[in-house]
């Protein structure tokens, strides 16, 4: 029972789903303000996603059908799984020996099945969405994974998320050093690309190329796009958090008082980014990756062995 | 119970917008909407790209007879319920266009318009107040 409640609701789907809505929410409030707009108000996000369950479903006519309606189900249960697995080890400390491996896998799947998605929908544009997409998925995965190398060379090669936590209780949080800067860095790129924020938007390029991957979507299946992605906007910063800036303290009020302001903070900058940057293009996305982060993530990883 | 699902529905109005044959002056106005000035956004009405994901379409310009057969396609591929705005005199009564031999008849008599806001073109304070009306229409 209490399993069932904390799979549900708190910390699992429920919790995350009305955080990742305000953090969405956020973001779009921040681009509004620094365009000197009002933005809209602190419900959208909600009400986007209960609308696009009232509306009706259109399957395309000649696509491969099990594929088009089983891909939104499989993205938003791996995203559940994922959201559950990390707020439990955040919030109840419970966590096993390889689940940031575990994390790293349910991670891609939302972007290989909106992939599938997308392919299977058999639209011009969405085929053009899809190959984006995985160019662009061929960059920050990559990335990410430098990343969490430093992480784990930081944990003393620890593949367990308690474990990163508590090096950090006693250590001080892994940002303090310079090579947990670097891959606080890579990371947060990492969150815009898997977010399909504005510099690396390609996918789902609006004037370009409509909607791209989700051009064909509608209604409910749309909405478990939609639901998905809202609580990445919840866990994916959460999980930034966790590897890298993790409060030592013990006192509860302290401790999630530090958690929501480091989330707004990297909303904050995410919105940044999203703000002064334009759209680039495919090649750009893949030379910024593998050509400057990436080497930055090796001089992270050799500063990391130093004990830097 | 009805009345709680219409009012989701305005709650969050993604616009699709078709131009059939306009001099592009409606288009620019609706445009005008999503700027600093106007802020469309803050009703939570979003400008998307794909048919799929409309609940209004917006049509801009006199309906011509080659646009008619590719608006019906665009209509048709539209989720329901979905909204049909006519923005401009020219959809609402053919304005200067009226009788001639490459324009079909004003949009109503091909489809259900949901709302009409005349003006050539009409202004952004037009648009959003009648875009305020469809909503209290939609939810009554």
């Amino acid at each position: 029972m209490s399993a069932l409640i904390s799979y549900l609701i708190f910390p699992g789907f429920l919790f995350s789903l009305v955080v990742g809505g305000i953090g969405w929410w956020l973001e779009r409030k921040f681009t509004a303000r620094f365009q000197y707009r009002v933005g809209p108000p602190w419900y959208q996000t909600f009400f986007d996603i209960m609308k696009l369950f009232l509306k009706e479903t259109i399957i395309p006519k000649g696509a491969s059908k099990i594929l088009f309606i089983i891909s939104p189900l499989i993205t938003l249960s791996a995203v559940i799984i994922f959201n559950f697995m990390l707020a439990e080890a955040c919030f109840l400390d419970k966590s096993f020996v390889g689940d940031i491996l575990v994390m790293l896998y349910l991670l891609i799947v939302p972007s290989l099945f909106i992939i599938l998605g997308a392919l299977s929908s058999r639209n011009p544009l969405a085929l053009v969405g899809a190959s984006r997409e995985i160019k662009i998925m061929l960059s920050y995965e990559f990335v990410f994974i430098v990343s969490l190398i430093i992480i784990i060379i930081k944990s003393n090669g620890s593949l367990m998320l308690a474990d990163i936590i508590n090096n950090q209780l006693i250590h001080g949080m892994t940002l303090k050093s310079a090579s947990g800067v670097i891959g606080f860095i890579l990371a947060l790129f990492y969150i815009q690309a898997k977010l399909g924020i504005v510099p690396f938007d390609a996918a789902e390029a609006e004037q370009e190329i409509m909607a791209g991957t989700i051009i064909e979507y509608s209604g409910p299946l749309l909405g478990f796009y939609r639901t998905a992605k809202t609580l990445l906007y919840f866990s994916l910063p959460l999980l930034v958090i966790t590897l890298f800036g993790q409060v030592a303290t013990s006192n509860p009020v302290y401790k999630y008082m530090a958690l929501s302001g480091e989330y707004l903070i990297i909303i904050l900058l995410i919105s940044v980014i999203k703000n002064i940057n334009p759209r680039l293009r495919v090649k750009e996305i893949l030379t910024f990756f593998w050509f400057f982060l990436f080497p930055l993530g090796i001089l992270g990883i050799i500063l990391a062995i130093k004990g830097l | 119970m009805m009345g709680l699902k219409e009012k989701i529905l305005t709650k969050s109005l993604w616009v699709f917008h078709a131009s059939v044959g306009s001099c592009n002056n409606c288009d620019i106005e609706i445009l005008d909407c999503l700027t600093p000035r106007f802020d469309i956004e803050r009703f939570g009405i979003q400008l998307i790209g794909s048919i799929r994901h409309a609940d209004v379409i917006l049509v801009t310009g006199a309906m011509n007879k080659k646009a008619l057969k590719r608006f019906k396609r665009v209509y048709a591929q539209a989720p329901k319920p979905c909204f049909i705005v006519a923005v401009g005199t020219c959809p609402c009564s053919m304005h200067m266009f009226k009788g001639s031999y490459s324009m079909q008849s004003p949009l109503d008599e091909i489809m259900p318009v949901d709302l009409y806001i005349p003006g050539c073109p009409p202004r952004p304070e037009a648009i959003i107040a009648g875009i305020a009306k469809l909503i209290n229409k939609v939810t009554k």
